[in-house]
């Protein structure tokens, strides 16, 4: 396989992964909206900060309002990471790996890509959102319910995988970051209540509300909720599984009789120290520290990647 | 000079209804099956057709927007041969493929043909497409345009004229094969009623084709595909034609010179590669021998290449064979090298370089299609009889101001054949280009190949940057 097609690859399902993230991220602060008497504009910053284009957002727009914010992070060409520039990426890296592709995940991005350009060409209005959301995530589903039903498990597969674990492991630590500090009462102090309301929102946004009363029970404290996003090992959105998915797709494209692959080692060396802790050694550690920590770890990892496996010349 | 052949005053050849309105024979099954359909699930066919396209992505880009995917309009009525008529068409692509080839290698070589004064040497010699560093290379096999397509146009019952030869990087084969995959997905019951030769296995013949020029000359020769990239207007044919042939598609920066070879940059590192099916440009193929700004090529490819270690598909400097101005001296050309009659004719050219056709072409501006030499995709060009006053004025100074610059050409009443237009058939304007495979001796000619059909009523530009559209083209069984 050709080092430009495994970027191709990895990049283009690290931008599929990243609109599904966008698009839950959104999809929760509506609900939040529409269910919460006080209107509240931090959380509408608080996916800026999630999604980390705060900055470039206040360049365009004066303050945060939920207009700006939806159109910014929908259709704006200026943010990097909006649906619109992220599905332009989808198709142009698509086009660009077109012959390590299958003709149904090629289909769903071309007719996806033509779908979703339709409902979001004109601005965005508040009653338009859902149905901008929910064809974004068909149209998502459908890419990687194709990718999972017709590709090859073979190296192509493994990048795919790569791109899109990195980029799913970023985003449950920058959420994690951003909401870290309304864990930290409940720490410091035994017993007392933190916003359960706002945290059930952080996991809903990761789609696995219903994973965690499976796997915790209906009472639920702070840490549990950290061991859960950051330490199980069956939730496919916690940091050690995507960390873990990273390490066999590296232990794959290992070559025989060559040696290991930096990217494995350090991808290896996370799993077996940071992500092998508790919530309450994190905790004593510091949980902005240790996120901040695996945060700069995870983007080593994929960096390595493209050095390990000729992406550039 | 004199020409006998129809002109768009005489009476035009409709490939579907004889003059009587009666259907000849090769349309007859297709009619009777297409009376037979309810006429409102032809028209749902019909809307289906621009929505396989689409979500396939069989789009192109053109110059003018290169941002933009357009999709190539399609029409679902094919466009049939007999198989008669194709054993003739055939004749003359293999003709003409072989002449081609063997002048390419003499006008690099001991230049006989310039010699025998069959040509002027200046026309060659000092041509842009003429590549001086071709000299004295031999190539496997000694083939020097391996795939091959000649646009062949109709004008009569038996009457075929080739318009132009493409030698270069003739495209038009991906949409050759996904214009039957369309039409058996839409329509498998009329294969079972018509039996039509296939186009599928091009892509196989292709890569036997281009294994069969490898410099080791064996099986497994590494063989790719060389893009511009994704902005390229054929990037799609590009990638289909990779993917049907299981082969890497590569941009220039995928590959390198290293130690002699050209190799490709994988993910386990360099491995070399033996044959390159380019799609890039002479000019942009090698930045050390050719254009310095080319960011498409490969630095020192074509040094390789003169070593013997990699082959270039087509080989550089082909285009000499298919620029406009050594058009009129085809008919030579084939005589020249197989001893024979041309089997397709020429189009006869005025070349207004002489003075004689000069003063002709001049006096005759209004019933001539005037054509730059070096241009191409049916820009730069004049249709007499379909222009205005003032364009046909400002054509009269530059054939003044710079004669060599042109040819021109009585204007050919191309046969029609009729496209699906609200639910009836109304005919339009078609050419044909079939793909000539060379190896060897052998030429193999996939039969059929890329009918292109002016959708305006009365036009006569097919080109698809202008408002052409495709058809699928069948040649009958028997």
């Amino acid at each position: 396989m050709l080092g430009r097609t495994a970027e191709g690859l990895f990049w283009l399902f690290r931008y599929v992964e990243r609109v599904d993230n966008v698009v839950r991220l959104l999809a929760t602060a509506q609900r939040m909206a529409v269910t919460r008497l006080e209107a509240s504009e931090s959380d509408w910053a608080s996916i800026l900060y999630t999604v980390g284009t705060m900055e470039d957002y206040l360049v365009r727009y004066q303050q945060v309002t939920k207009p700006d914010v939806i159109n910014w992070l929908i259709r704006d060409e200026e943010n990097k990471s909006s649906v619109r520039s992220c599905m332009s990426l989808i198709q142009h890296n698509a086009r660009r790996v077109r012959t390590a592709v299958t003709e149904e995940v090629w289909e769903s991005i071309n007719a996806g890509h033509a779908s979703i350009h339709r409902l979001i060409n004109r601005r965005v209005s508040e009653s338009d959102l859902s149905l901008v959301l929910s064809e974004s995530r068909r149209v998502m589903a459908l890419i990687q319910g194709m990718t999972n039903a017709t590709m090859l498990r073979n190296e192509i597969f493994h990048f795919i995988s790569l791109g899109a674990h990195i980029e799913r492991a970023d985003c449950t630590l920058r959420l994690l970051d951003v909401k870290y500090y309304l864990l930290l009462p409940s720490f410091s102090k035994v017993g007392s209540v933190f916003d359960i309301f706002q945290w059930n929102a952080v996991v809903r946004s990761v789609s696995s509300l219903g994973g965690l009363k499976m796997a915790y029970g209906t009472e639920i404290s702070a840490a549990q909720i950290l061991d859960y996003l950051v330490l199980n090992r069956v939730m496919p959105r916690s940091v050690n599984f995507c960390i873990g998915q990273i390490s066999q797709s590296l232990n794959y494209l290992s070559f025989r009789g060559q040696r290991q692959p930096q990217s494995l080692k350090k991808s290896n060396h996370l799993l077996n120290g940071y992500l092998s802790s508790t919530a309450d050694k994190i905790i004593d550690y510091g949980l902005h520290e240790y996120t901040q920590k695996i945060i700069s770890l995870t983007a080593e990892i994929s960096d390595q990647i493209s050095k390990d496996f000729r992406f550039y010349e | 000079m004199s020409t006998t052949i129809p002109t768009s005053s005489d009476d035009l050849y409709d490939e579907m209804f004889a003059s009587t309105g009666k259907p000849r024979n090769t349309y007859k099954d297709f009619l009777e099956w297409f009376e037979a359909q309810n006429p409102r699930g032809l028209k749902n066919k019909h809307r289906e057709t621009s929505k396989i396209f689409r979500d396939s992505g069989i789009t192109f880009r053109s110059t003018k927007s290169p941002l933009k995917d357009q999709l190539i309009p399609f029409d679902w009525i094919p466009r049939i041969i007999s198989s008669s008529e194709w054993r003739f068409i055939e004749r003359g692509v293999i003709q003409r493929a072989l002449a081609i080839n063997a002048f390419v290698r003499d006008v690099y070589h001991k230049q006989e043909i310039l010699r025998a004064k069959k040509i002027p040497s200046e026309l060659v010699t000092s041509n842009p497409a003429f590549l001086p560093l071709m000299m004295n290379m031999s190539t496997p096999s000694n083939v020097y345009a391996h795939i091959i397509g000649s646009d062949i146009v109709r004008t009569g019952p038996k009457q075929f004229y080739v318009l132009e030869d493409n030698a270069r990087t003739p495209s038009g084969a991906s949409y050759m094969i996904e214009n039957r995959d369309a039409m058996l997905d839409l329509f498998p019951d009329l294969f079972s009623i018509i039996k039509v030769k296939p186009v599928e296995n091009y892509p196989d013949l292709l890569l036997t084709a281009l294994k069969s020029v490898s410099p080791q000359n064996d099986r497994k020769a590494v063989v790719c595909v060389l893009t511009p990239g994704p902005y390229n207007a054929a990037y799609y044919e590009h990638a289909f034609l990779a993917d049907r042939m299981g082969v890497e598609l590569v941009e220039g920066s995928d590959l390198r010179v290293i130690d002699g070879k050209v190799n490709i940059r994988s993910i386990r590192g360099y491995t070399p590669v033996d044959v390159i099916y380019r799609r890039v440009d002479d000019d942009f193929l090698d930045p050390l021998n050719f254009r310095r700004d080319s960011a498409l090529g490969v630095p020192g490819l074509f040094d390789v290449f003169r070593a013997g270690r990699v082959t270039i598909v087509n080989a550089p400097g082909t285009g000499i064979a298919d620029d406009k101005a050594m058009y009129s001296y085809m008919p030579d050309i084939i005589r020249f090298y197989t001893g024979d009659e041309p089997i397709i004719k020429n189009v006869p050219t005025w070349r207004c370089s002489d003075a004689k056709d000069l003063s002709y072409v001049l006096s005759n501006l209004e019933n001539l299609v005037v054509k730059e030499v070096h241009g191409s995709g049916g820009y730069g060009m004049l249709i007499g009889p379909h222009s205005t006053k003032a364009k046909i004025n400002e054509f009269r100074k530059r054939l003044i101001s710079s004669p060599s610059r042109y040819v021109a050409q009585p204007v050919l009443s191309l046969s029609t054949s009729p496209i699906y237009k609200h639910g009836l058939l109304s005919p339009r304007h078609v050419d044909l280009r079939p793909f000539a495979l060379v190896t060897g001796d052998s030429v193999t000619v996939t039969p059929g190949g890329l009918t292109r059909v002016a959708l305006k009523k009365g036009s006569l530009v097919v080109n698809s940057s202008q408002g052409g559209g495709t058809k699928d083209t069948w040649v009958l069984e028997t």
